[in-house]
């Protein structure tokens, strides 16, 4: 059933909508749990589409397995999408700074509030990003480290290849992952693949953690497949980050997903007017590379990689 | 006056990134000024070319006091000014959003790390700043709630200084950064962003003068100015549209206006019926106005100053 959960009215004769899909189980059967799967916060990042059709998809196949409610969310920045855009059009905002909102705010205020409101009383909530337009990410969990005790074990059922626990800070406060949370809903961020693209496997990969989720939750009763043990990362010093020392067009030649070596070549960065000598860009640890630049100018500064360089989970990992 | 390049980056195709400084005088670090961190801060950035050419003038006359340094920084962000965009060119992050800045991070924490070192050492900051609502406001100084500082707000001889309450998001602006390394910061809001205004940019260039002679950093002789009403942000009266449509507005900022005075109107788009009017509820002056053709339902279109409004301090 699609219902509208907000709806703004926009000056030239257009309504704007944030609309949702339930599935529900027959009364018989329903456990009264529920869990949100969103995504479309941030409009250029659309992985998060391909996993709410097959998650729905699936559902569908094979009702009389379903035990609870699944609700949803694919499109919270509507305009975003339709415009490529990873913000708020017309606000130049980014839509995951505006939370918890307030109903009597502006428009944005209000459909924040609009949807922490619906999406209260879930027993857990997937809120579904694609990195950026820029990077390439590993299916992975990112975790609030204030969150963590809640979060850590469904993020160890959600099938993917990485959890990486990260510090707080108060500019998080205005996630809608941080707002959920704080008013007691589990919500797991998910980032994976890349913005502006749909990486089918990843989605289906995310897809069999979500069905291992929804049947730890009482939702699915049909068969799940085995997950895969993530790496976790929690402290600090476990992720180097590879930052560009000089502008130019990066190359890369490691992809995401690979184990580097200490001094290892990840890529080049080379200057086509310049001719100068390519700039090689080495590991500094050993480790897995679960972040890679996809998008290949660089500033001086831009990020071009992440690796886990904590060497004894990564061998766990192998 | 000393030009020097506070930061720089080089680039793939474009000119370098020059981040430029304006020193004047010499001795402690008692002032810094910056203007324009987006790119569409014309106003600020015009207001800093004022005050540089005054304080030029100053210099030149040996006005400027003995032992006291004073740097204006006019534009933190030249890329996206010439290319008229917002936010930084590559990532469309903003620089006000990086302080204090990361010298090992991405490009714009670069640019926060490389500026903020600068010029946090310095007594007083002030920021040309623009609000992040589109809009023109009555020209103020704005400094954070529970700051021991607000009798030198009043000292830049402004109608008004606004009192805010800090945000999540604040915690990574440059005024906020300042604070913490204790400079004295305060934001100084003229009426327009994008477009000139030479009247409230030449108000700002003599506020920051008042300030700088009563500090004693400068002989100066000009306008006294206001004697400042200290106004806390919260206790500003938010109005809000209705509707959605075209938005006629019928005053001005800083205007008084009384009770059951017209405001604005809001227009049905295709056949101009009215579908809502805006009435001051109270007797007011204007603080902050949009000033766009269109509006949508539920934006904040005026903040008034209620004239019954308690003083605070
Ligand atoms: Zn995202």
């Amino acid at each position: 059933m699609i219902e509208t959960i907000a709806q703004v009215q926009m000056p030239v004769d257009e309504k704007l909508s944030i609309r949702r899909q339930r599935l529900r189980a027959d009364a018989k059967k329903d456990s009264g749990n529920r869990i949100c799967i969103v995504t479309g916060i941030h409009g250029d990042e659309l992985e998060g589409q391909y996993v709410c059709y097959e998650t729905g998809r699936r559902i569908l196949e094979n009702p009389h397995y379903l035990t609870g409610t699944v609700d949803i969310y694919p499109a919270l920045n509507p305009f975003g999408i339709d415009s490529v855009t990873r913000g708020i059009p017309a606000f130049d905002l980014d839509m995951n700074r505006i939370f918890p909102g307030r109903k009597d705010g502006d428009m944005n205020e209000y459909l924040a509030a609009e949807i922490l409101h619906d999406m209260e009383g879930a027993g857990l909530c997937l809120d579904i990003h694609a990195s950026n337009i820029y990077l390439t990410e590993i299916p992975q969990i990112r975790i609030n480290e204030l969150f963590k005790e809640t979060l850590l074990p469904y993020a160890k059922l959600s099938n993917v290849d990485f959890i990486w626990v990260h510090g707080a800070s108060t500019v998080l406060e205005s996630t809608f992952a941080h707002s959920l949370n704080s008013r007691g809903v589990p919500t797991l961020v998910v980032e994976m693949g890349v913005g502006m693209r749909i990486t089918k496997e990843y989605g289906d990969q995310l897809v069999d953690g979500i069905f291992s989720l929804m049947k730890e939750q009482g939702i699915w009763s049909g068969p799940v497949d085995r997950v895969r043990t993530p790496v976790v990362s929690e402290r600090a010093d476990d992720v180097c980050f590879l930052n560009a020392p000089v502008s130019g067009v990066f190359l890369k030649q490691k992809s995401h997903n690979s184990m580097v070596k200490k001094g290892e070549c990840i890529g080049v960065i080379i200057n086509p007017l310049t001719l100068e000598p390519a700039c090689e860009i080495r590991a500094p640890e050993s480790g897995l590379l679960f972040t890679i630049r996809e998008y290949p100018i660089v500033d001086e500064g831009s990020l071009m990689g992440r690796i886990i360089c904590n060497a004894p989970v990564v061998s766990s990992f192998l | 006056m000393k030009e020097q390049t506070v930061f720089e980056i080089k680039a793939l195709y474009r000119d370098d990134f020059r981040v430029k400084g304006y020193t004047f005088g010499s001795g402690e670090k008692s002032l810094c000024i910056v203007g324009s961190l987006r790119g569409n801060e014309n106003q600020q950035l015009y207001a800093c070319s004022l005050l540089v050419q005054k304080l030029k003038k100053l210099e030149e006359e040996g006005r400027i006091a003995g032992g006291k340094e004073i740097l204006v920084i006019p534009c933190a962000n030249p890329y996206s000014m010439n290319i008229k965009k917002r936010f930084w060119s590559i990532d469309n992050t903003d620089i006000n959003r990086m302080f204090p800045g990361y010298s090992e991070g991405e490009t714009t924490q670069r640019i926060a790390d490389g500026i903020f070192k600068n010029i946090k050492d310095y007594e007083y900051g002030i920021q040309f700043a623009s609000f992040y609502m589109p809009g023109a406001f009555v020209p103020h100084v704005r400094i954070m709630k529970f700051m021991d500082y607000v009798e030198q707000a009043k000292e830049f001889g402004l109608p008004y200084v606004i009192l805010h309450d800090v945000r999540p998001f604040d915690t990574t602006t440059l005024n906020y950064n300042w604070q913490v390394w204790e400079t004295k910061a305060f934001s100084i809001y003229t009426t327009s962003t994008e477009t000139i205004d030479k009247k409230s940019a030449g108000q700002a260039v003599e506020a920051v003068l008042n300030f700088m002679e009563k500090e004693k950093m400068i002989r100066y002789c000009g306008d006294e100015g206001y004697h400042s009403r200290v106004v806390d942000s919260s206790r500003m009266l938010t109005l809000r549209t209705k509707d959605a449509g075209f938005f006629e507005c019928h005053v001005q900022p800083g205007e008084r206006v009384e009770k059951g005075q017209l405001l604005a109107r809001v227009l049905q788009p295709y056949d101009g019926a009215c579908l809502s009017e805006l009435l001051a509820p109270e007797d007011a002056v204007v603080a902050f106005l949009h000033n766009e053709a269109m509006t949508y339902a539920d934006t904040a279109a005026f903040k008034l100053i209620m004239e019954r409004a308690d003083e605070i301090r």
